[in-house]
């Protein structure tokens, strides 16, 4: 564990913001007990994804300056999503070419100090264990920016271990997505639908009656086509078992 | 020639999900893919290495593509062969149809060639009396059915052995009703002795490439049926038809590159054969064509270089990016409309046909980046695909209500507190709407979304800038 206790920007993310702000609460609480000072910046929005993965790189610039001149002075930039996270670490750099060599340092600088959740948990803060306690049978989603971009894949499954009561289910195709894709699974919901049909059949066939994840969008997602199913899996952002708050909300899709 | 329909993609892709048996088809990715190639590159341990090596001896190349093409021209001729440089489809069409005429062709075998597909090159011999003959297992059956091919390596791969047997049954008129077709060794024997006697009787065989070697003016095919050996061996001219990009430096380069295609395309060390062609048959040579053409096409290619979409020129045509996309399980090939599918496609597509055409392709991906972690070159295919959105935000090919919604959203998204004031409202009434059923079944214009799964509702009690806000007033 790191000695100083780190001030740590806490980047909510939009859908955190507006669809399950436990994740927030829970973000927190496990930030400070790995030893972090936790701030939640006023003046955040959204990473810019959505303008940036439809080509409308001036608003995905435009949001990124606001991101990282809010973000910059913090000792790190916490995420609890691997898309949002990679899209600052692995993207805004890519966004200032040569003729704004100012911004293109600061998003480098912001770049090398944003992680995901999970992972900044277990690889900066060290962190082995959470004290929390889960009965349930779990099976854990990854995200694919978590998992091919910022290669997350044990980090998650380390804590989980480490739940009380907990057991942890292997996905067959688990790196496979689930279909969501941002604004593509608006655009194309034919498909969408398909991919994510084939996720939840993967996610009953485990037995698990909880799944977990570390991106809002993906839970969405597959909360939507597991509860259109009529599936009894209970879905959740892993940051909620991790944190000990699953009495703070109920599932994802369930009435409270 | 395929005809385009791009354009009605979404359309393609709703009759593709509905379509029983190309489903049946499709399931078959992962068995005859995916756990082959995971294996066949488990067992190599430097097979990362190896892909960047194959990526920077594609990059140096392409850094240096007049010099090997011209390198690779003057060894072609060296060895007794010519070269046609050919800047267009319409140029190289023309320039096989006259070396087929010059050499009195009737029948024309071919080997599976996606750049032929590319061409229209079948179309156009037919058109002008010359019989060709698709001499590939898939390619052939495709032929019968006058289908395009739905995969870079596997043509047929949307159809199921009762397809062969019904096509076999259909244009073989000549078959006995009682023969079977239950294992695959049954449609081979019938393609076969229907080939054998092509074979012999072809006056030019064409071929693909899948390298071209500048240090010894060799082209290079890999074949799992042998099929290519005997077209372009048996006549007595060869065509062998490449794009500019498929050009290596060294024999060396072509067999570093080897290594990677296979395993990355079927998961096997190496192709069951892999043919080097050098010039014309020398005296004391027991084979080879007494002509041997290179065809080699630009035909939108160099257009790509220096531009954002350079890196798509290090193809190797493998088929893992497809073999492993998710849209492409899901849809299969044809969906995509033209010549090239799945993420290679999407990228390659727009460049050769125009965005507007096929602006849809590079959209109709999530992103998910399993293409780019497969790819043996290390294309950032994700990557090039966001590139083909920016141009068509720039050109306004983005349908104009996404532009709409982006413009509206992200004048509230760069203006924090009008964001906060106008989601606190949203979240409240979308909440409340939501309130003890905790997800819906429809919602107006979220119909995307709610025609195949529930919108979960949001967590009651306001946005988390707000309860934060709250909690932080009241000291936490």
């Amino acid at each position: 564990m790191l000695q100083t206790r780190p001030r740590v920007a806490l980047f909510v993310t939009c859908l955190v913001d507006l669809y399950r702000p436990t994740v927030g609460f829970a973000a927190i609480k496990l930030l400070e007990a790995a030893g972090c000072q936790v701030e939640v910046p006023e003046a955040q929005t959204c990473c810019g994804q959505p303008a940036y993965n439809s080509g409308d790189r001036t608003t995905a610039r435009d949001l990124a300056r606001n991101v990282i001149d809010t973000f910059l002075p913090y000792d790190y930039t916490v995420v609890p999503s691997g898309s949002c996270g990679g899209q600052i670490s692995h993207h805004y750099p890519g966004l200032f070419d040569d003729s704004d060599p100012h911004y293109r340092g600061r998003a480098e600088a912001l770049a090398a100090k944003t992680h995901e959740l999970v992972s900044f948990l277990t690889d900066v803060m060290g962190m082995q264990e959470v004290a929390a306690r889960y009965d349930g049978v779990v099976a854990y989603h990854d995200s694919c920016s978590g998992l091919r971009e910022l290669g997350i894949r044990e980090q998650p499954r380390k804590l989980l271990g480490s739940v009380q009561g907990l057991t942890l289910k292997e996905l067959v195709d688990r790196d496979v997505c689930c279909g969501f894709g941002g604004t593509f699974c608006v655009k194309y919901p034919d498909i969408s639908v398909r991919m994510v049909s084939d996720k939840a059949k993967d996610v009953v066939e485990t037995g698990a009656d909880t799944l977990l994840a570390g991106d809002m969008g993906c839970l969405l997602n597959m909360a939507g086509r597991l509860k259109r199913e009529g599936a009894p899996v209970k879905v959740r952002h892993v940051a909620e078992v991790l944190a000990d708050m699953t009495q703070d909300a109920a599932p994802i899709g369930e009435p409270k | 020639m395929v005809h385009l329909t791009s354009p009605a993609f979404k359309e393609n892709a709703a009759r593709a999900l509905a379509d029983p048996g190309l489903q049946k088809a499709l399931a078959r990715t992962k068995p005859q893919f995916h756990g082959k190639r995971a294996k066949a590159v488990a067992g190599l341990p430097e097979f990362e290495q190896l892909r960047n090596i194959g990526r920077d001896i594609k990059n140096h190349t392409l850094a240096n593509l007049d010099h090997y093409l011209e390198v690779y021209a003057a060894n072609v001729e060296k060895a007794g062969g010519v070269v046609h440089w050919c800047s267009t489809a319409d140029e190289a069409r023309a320039v096989v149809l006259e070396i087929c005429r010059q050499a009195g062709a009737k029948t024309v075998t071919k080997g599976k060639s996606m750049i032929s597909e590319e061409l229209g090159i079948n179309d156009h011999l037919e058109a002008h009396g010359i019989t060709p003959v698709e001499t590939d297992l898939g390619e052939y059956i495709l032929q019968l059915r006058k289908e395009p091919p739905s995969h870079i390596i596997g043509p047929a791969f949307h159809l199921n052995r009762e397809d062969w047997e019904q096509s076999f049954r259909e244009s073989h008129t000549d078959l006995d009703p009682k023969r079977v077709f239950t294992e695959r060794r049954d449609i081979l024997t019938e393609a076969r002795t229907k080939l054998r006697s092509r074979f012999l009787a072809a006056d030019v065989g064409i071929t693909g490439a899948n390298f071209l070697i500048a240090e010894t003016g060799s082209s290079v095919i890999v074949t799992n049926e042998g099929n290519g050996d005997l077209t372009q061996t048996l006549p007595k001219v060869h065509i062998a038809l490449a794009s500019i990009e498929k050009v290596v430096p060294t024999l060396e380069d072509a067999t570093s590159l080897l290594r990677l295609l296979a395993r990355s395309a079927t998961g096997q060390d190496f192709s069951v054969y892999t043919t080097f062609s050098t010039g014309i048959r020398r005296q004391g040579d027991l084979d080879g064509p007494e002509q041997y053409h290179v065809v080699l096409i630009d035909n939108g290619r160099s257009n790509m270089i220096g531009t954002d979409f350079q890196e798509m020129l290090r193809c190797i045509r493998c088929a893992a990016c497809m073999n492993h996309c998710p849209v492409y399980g899901a849809t299969g090939g044809h969906a995509y409309g033209w010549v090239y599918p799945g993420p290679m496609g999407s990228v390659l597509t727009p460049t050769l046909v125009g965005v507007d055409k096929a602006g849809h392709l590079p959209n109709a991906s999530t992103f998910c980046g399993r293409c780019e972690s497969v790819c043996p070159v290390k294309i950032p295919l994700p990557k090039l695909m966001r590139h083909w959105r920016e141009r068509e935000f720039e050109r306004h090919l983005t349908p104009g209500t996404i532009r709409t919604n982006l413009r509206l959203w992200a004048w509230f998204a760069k203006r924090p507190a009008a964001y906060r004031a106008v989601t606190r409202m949203g979240i409240g009434a979308l909440g409340l709407l939501g309130r003890g059923k905790g997800a819906f079944k429809w919602l107006p214009f979220a119909e995307g979304w709610t025609r195949g799964r529930d919108l979960p509702a949001p967590e009651p009690g306001g946005t988390f800038m707000a309860r934060y806000a709250k909690a932080r007033r009241q000291g936490r």
